[in-house]
Formats: structure tokens, sequence, C-alpha cells
């Protein structure tokens, strides 16, 4: 949830999830102003798409689509949006998860993550995700990735939303931290017998 | 965006040194970071240079390691030569000695703290280019741009050990909260008559701060206990 002005960690609350049309989940990492001018461009496309008024609704796959053919042709211009997005939803039964990074390189998997994400978290994810995993399951998984990146990630706070999307419809918690693990012996004195070290 | 492993490991860090009546109190942050990824997230920046006085790293890590190796070598000869405990002066003035000879080469910025029997407890700051002063109290580190504002309120001059203490956690855990350069445990190093005692206070222990939030295990607790929302549909 922060974003980040240089270095400072400037705003404690930027929500980074938003709910798109009915069937949609978008997360965002990077620059908020440009997520903020990817969501009016959502807007947009998905109230062109209700206005049709034909019964059919813009689902994950299209909106990834969509915001795949933006990034790509901003970066075409050299004038990005500076964002790594990732798009999930439930249509017609039909799970969906995909990612979309600012140069417009994006990919559709089972798990995925941005910017340190990929380094820390897909490992945890490759091991442990398996097909037909609960929600407790599931929430349990991220956290274990919010940890690690809490601890590994500058630009990172001790503030979080976990999102679900289900055919039935949407939740986004509310922010909430996480325990952080300082217990280490080694922690106590890392020094000791190598004084001037780390 | 991958992380630049090949960076030069800096402690942006929060670093802060605070006389008090009868000693100093020394804080620091513990985090070192390469680029934007937390190399050791527990690192020990307050290093010692002789029995009575102990020195706040802050920025190159190296450079800052390898000036307090040469500075403590050269203490514990002169200690040796002196045939008594070396002075806190002495100290800073040889740290400004490396720091002011060779400043186009490093890049650390120092808080030296300590007790001799002759002045008592005494801050010195040693910034970048190798200036010298002493101070009633003085921070440093990338993280102590957020704390001018709450030292010029809060400082006062004959304060406790206990105050003293107080004060240096709090600044340190209201600038990690901030600074995106500083983070994971406090570490402090109080140097008195009877000698420098260390401590910890380890980030869950940490008061909170505006927008900060009551750690817990997991998300499942809130939802289990009770507050489940409806999902939402449209």
């Amino acid at each position: 949830m922060a974003g980040s002005y240089g270095s400072t960690l400037r705003y404690k609350n930027v929500e980074r999830i938003k709910s798109i049309g009915k069937h949609t989940l978008l997360g965002a990492s990077g620059e908020v102003s440009d997520f903020q001018e990817i969501l009016r461009y959502l807007d947009e496309l998905i109230i062109y798409d209700d206005m049709w008024d034909d019964g059919n609704s813009l689902g994950p796959k299209e909106v990834h689509n969509y915001l795949t053919r933006v990034m790509y042709n901003r970066r075409n211009k050299f004038d990005p949006l500076f964002n790594s997005l990732v798009v999930g939803g439930v249509k017609n039964g039909q799970k969906y998860l995909g990612m979309v990074g600012m140069i417009g390189t994006h990919y559709e998997d089972n798990h995925v993550a941005t910017g340190f994400g990929n380094h820390l978290a897909r490992p945890l994810m490759r091991a442990e995700w398996h097909e037909d995993m609960s929600f407790e399951e599931a929430v349990k998984l991220l956290e274990k990735c919010l940890l690690v990146l809490l601890y590994r990630d500058r630009s990172a706070i001790n503030k979080f939303q976990i999102a679900k999307i289900t055919e039935v419809g949407v939740t986004i918690s509310e922010p909430y931290a996480l325990k952080t693990f300082w217990g280490f012996l080694a922690f106590q004195n890392p020094t000791k017998g190598a004084e001037g070290s780390w | 965006m991958d992380p630049d492993l090949s960076a030069p490991h800096s402690m942006g860090t929060t670093i802060i040194g605070v006389t008090y009546d009868g000693g100093v109190v020394l804080g620091a942050d513990s985090r070192t970071s390469t680029g934007m990824y937390v190399a050791n997230r527990a690192s020990d920046k307050i290093t010692q240079l002789t029995d009575n006085v102990y020195v706040c790293r802050s920025g190159s890590a190296a450079d800052s390691q390898i000036l307090s190796d040469y500075v403590r070598y050269f203490l514990n000869q002169h200690t040796i030569q002196l045939g008594q405990p070396a002075t806190v002066k002495v100290a800073a003035n040889l740290v400004r000695l490396f720091s002011y000879q060779n400043k186009n080469m490093l890049q650390t910025g120092l808080i030296i703290g300590g007790w001799d029997k002759y002045e008592g407890g005494q801050i010195y700051s040693v910034p970048l280019g190798g200036t010298v002063l002493k101070q009633p109290f003085t921070i440093g580190g990338s993280g102590s741009s957020y704390l001018y504002g709450f030292f010029d309120q809060a400082w006062k001059d004959g304060m406790s050990k206990d105050e003293a203490e107080k004060l240096v956690v709090k600044a340190v855990s209201l600038a990690i909260a901030r600074d995106g350069a500083s983070g994971g445990v406090v570490r402090t190093v109080t140097i008195n008559a009877e000698g420098a005692t260390r401590n910890f206070y380890s980030g869950d222990s940490l008061p909170l701060w505006h927008e900060e939030l009551e750690p817990r295990n997991s998300l499942l607790d809130i939802l289990v206990s009770g507050a489940s929302p409806e999902p939402m549909s449209i």
C-alpha cells in the first residue's frame, strides 16, 4: 500500500488493487499517476462496452489483452506507463490470471508477480502452488511471499490488502499488517568476535 | 526491474548520538541495502573503536568499515603508548584525519561517541567532507532528514540515561517509518563511567506511527473473527 517518493515512504494508504467491471481485478506496481490514468482508460472501456447493452461484458482475458496493447504501444512511442500490472478474474466459471509489464511483456500463469516479487515470490509460489488450493492455503502462501518482500524490498511497508475474485463477486480486504520475526540469535550480536563487520 | 546486485552496499541508514547527564547514547537502524534490495536486515552499524569509544557508521558500508578498522588499529597502538584509555577527542580527530585526507575517495558519515575521565560523555560528528564538530547531540544518514524537526522540538539538555535512550529509540523508529533506506531493528550502545552496554529493540516492539497498523499473524485471523465482508456484486 506504499506510494514512494524517491527513497521517502511518502504515502502509506495507496490502494493498488481495483476491480474492473464485474469480472476482473487489477493490481499495479510502479508509478501511481500512470496507474490512475490506466484506470481512466479502463473506465471508458467498460462504460462503452456496457452501453451496447447486449448482455455481454468484458472479462479478465479481454482486459489483459487491452492493457497489453496499451502498454506496448506506449513503449513504441518511447513514452511508457511506468507500471507492472497483475490482471485476474473469473468469467463463466473460467479462472484467469495474467501479467503485463511496462514494455508490453505479458503472460498468463497460475501465479504471477511484479518487481522484486519476480525474484523472491515466484520461487516460493512455484514450490508451493498446486491445483485446487483452498482460499486459506492461497492466503497463507501469499502472506509468506508478502513477508519476504517486506523484509527484503526497500520500497515495501507493513500494510497489505488481499483481494479475492470468484464467480460470485469481488472482495478486497481492509488494510492489515503482518507480524515480523527478529528473534534469531544471530541478530542479537552479529559482530561479536568480528568487530567492525556487519 | 532487476535488483542491482552489483551496486555498492550502502547503509542508507539512520544514526544518532546523544549526550546525557553522565554519558552518551548511540543509536542506529539495521538495514544495509544494495540498490533496492535489502542485503542485510539486521546489520550492526555501531562499531567499537576502544572499550570506551564507539562509532556509528553511515554511507558506504565498505568505506566506513575500512576506516573504522584503521582507526581501531591506530587507537590501539596509541592506548598502549599512552598507558591509559584513549580520549574520545583523540578518537574523533583520528577519524577526521582519515576522512579528510581521503575525502575524494570516501563516502561515509560517522558519529563518534564515548566517555573518558577528563571530559565525560562526548559526541563528535564527522560528516562527508571530514569536518569534526563536538555537539550535545547529532543525527546522520539518509533517515536523519526526517528527524531535524523532531529533535528541534524534543531535545533538551541534562536528560537522564533512560530519557536519552527512549528519545533515541523513538527517533530511529520514526525515521524507519519514512525512510526506505532505513529499517529493521534499533540498536543502541550506552557508554558511561561504568562501561558500554548494547541494547536491541526488535521491529515488532517499536511503537506504531501514523497510518501504521497492529501486526497480525494472518488475514485469516481477521476473517475468522467475524468481520467477513460480503463480496461486492455489481
